[in-house]
């Protein structure tokens, strides 16, 4: 498990440093759709910039190192509880070495532990799998974006959101158009369809694991991500919120079935520097 | 791109009036950070400007819990962007009042109440850019103080930065112009019409 350890506070340092190829793929692509001189094209290029200084100096993209959430596909025969203590032990070390912002406040006394663990922090997701291998993905989530996010139990009446897909398209771009520009876009976007609140954020978190080139394999979704992307670019909120053409990057959607009572959507916000990164072991 | 605006900090009175929202400026001189703690401190318990080790008056107040390293007590910050300012929005006015800032600056722009402190106490609001923490960072020359570090923390201290070339917007001015507004409203009658569709 020292090993591992090891690994993980790696793992840790290559997310916090350095954007996923696709991600800056996408900000270099937005670019030239702006107009010169524009607050849109200034912002875009000083987080391209800024992208290629941290992965040169290996310093966090951003100041918020976020709430580290794992993703792991456990083996079977290996110990969750095991698994779990040395998820925390990397962090501790991970939080002084790379430095990463302690970001874990106690909600009673309103004191931060300084190492980033702390009552349900990190969040740790695990599940058995198939096979010998051990998948350790790891999404850092900054908080601004994270506020930002919203949870509709559809029918909605002020957005004529009815239960079915233009429902949901009508709360995506609700949850944006209230969103502005404080949770840093251009937006990568997690929505989550299902049959209980728990479950729909999940989901919706999960979605911004996937790579934004990927295509969702449910046609009717794929569909209406593409449709999402272009409704959401056309509301002018733009990078950094200042007006532009770019406000989202990519949207991904995830379905459970749902209760023929309930219809929850989630739409989980993540900033431009949306840092996710996995490790096999 | 239009040439920035090159600021010295402290600001004055006529310095403030000149700006309009849509310039883009750098700042060189004295920042101090806050976020939070120290606008919820600042609000509530209101001390007195000899409690503050550092100069506020004419200075900018930013939205900020910076990344820092320490080599015995000299600091260096390592990655230090601009936090959501909306978060403290119910704070901001009384403390651009009292403590006579010329700047604040964040990012996603602030509400009402602040827009209104703005044009009263001559003040304008610079939007920096969101995540680019690295690249701000560099242009902190040195970290010549912290006040409250014991007590918040890292991230929520003031921290008192002397910075070059920092690169900002004017997205609230004192007139009352307001960039975040204008993109909310028209992002909203573009919302209608995609309902619409």
């Amino acid at each position: 498990m020292l090993k591992l350890r090891d690994g993980i506070v790696e793992l840790y340092k290559k997310v916090a440093t350095s954007l996923p190829p696709d991600i800056e793929e996408a900000l270099r692509a937005a670019l030239p759709r702006e107009d010169e001189g524009s607050a849109a094209s200034a912002s875009l290029s000083i987080m391209i910039e800024n992208v290629r200084i941290s992965r040169e100096t290996l310093r966090p993209i951003c100041q918020d190192t976020g709430v580290p959430v794992f993703f792991v596909k456990v083996p079977m025969g290996l110990s969750h509880v095991e698994l779990r203590e040395t998820i925390r032990d990397a962090t501790r070390i991970a939080t002084a070495k790379v430095p990463l912002r302690p970001n874990a406040v106690d909600v009673i006394t309103e004191k931060n532990s300084g190492d980033n663990t702390g009552i349900g922090f990190p969040l740790i997701y695990l599940e058995e799998t198939g096979g010998t291998t051990l998948t350790i993905d790891l999404l850092m989530k900054g908080g601004g974006s994270e506020n930002v996010g919203q949870l509709y139990k559809l029918p909605v009446e002020d957005l004529q959101a009815q239960r079915d897909l233009e429902g949901v398209r009508r709360c995506v771009l609700d949850a944006i158009q209230k969103a502005q520009g404080r949770g840093c876009p251009p937006y990568i976007i997690g929505v989550g369809i299902g049959a209980a609140k728990d479950q729909v954020t999940r989901l919706a978190k999960d979605q911004l694991m996937r790579r934004l080139t990927d295509s969702n394999k449910v046609d009717e979704l794929a569909r209406l991500e593409g449709v999402l992307l272009e409704d959401i670019n056309g509301l002018g909120i733009g990078p950094q919120g200042l007006g532009g053409r770019t406000t989202a990057l990519g949207v991904k959607i995830g379905v459970n079935h749902r209760h023929p009572a309930s219809y929850f959507v989630d739409v989980s916000v993540s900033c431009w520097a949306n840092r996710r990164g996995r490790l096999i072991w | 791109m239009v040439s920035p605006v090159a600021l010295r900090l402290p600001l004055s009175d006529s310095d403030v009036r000149a700006l309009k929202a849509g310039d883009v400026v750098t700042l060189s001189g004295s920042i101090v950070t806050g976020r939070d703690r120290i606008h919820k401190y600042l609000f509530e318990k209101r001390p007195p400007k000899d409690e503050i080790p550092f100069e506020l008056s004419g200075g900018v107040l930013y939205h900020c819990g910076p990344v820092m390293t320490a080599a015995g007590d000299v600091y260096r910050a390592v990655s230090a962007g601009p936090t959501t300012s909306m978060r403290v929005e119910m704070y901001e006015a009384q403390i651009i009042r009292e403590y006579q800032f010329r700047g604040i600056m964040g990012k996603g722009g602030m509400g009402e109440s602040t827009r209104r402190a703005l044009k009263e106490n001559g003040c304008v609001y610079f939007h920096t850019i969101g995540g680019a923490a690295v690249y701000l960072a560099d242009r902190i020359r040195e970290v010549s103080g912290v006040w409250k570090l014991e007590e918040f923390g890292q991230t929520e201290a003031m921290w008192h930065f002397e910075v070059e070339g920092f690169p900002a917007i004017v997205t609230m001015d004192c007139l009352g112009s307001d960039i975040h507004r204008q993109v909310e409203e028209e992002s909203l009658r573009r919302f209608s019409e995609l309902k619409a569709k």
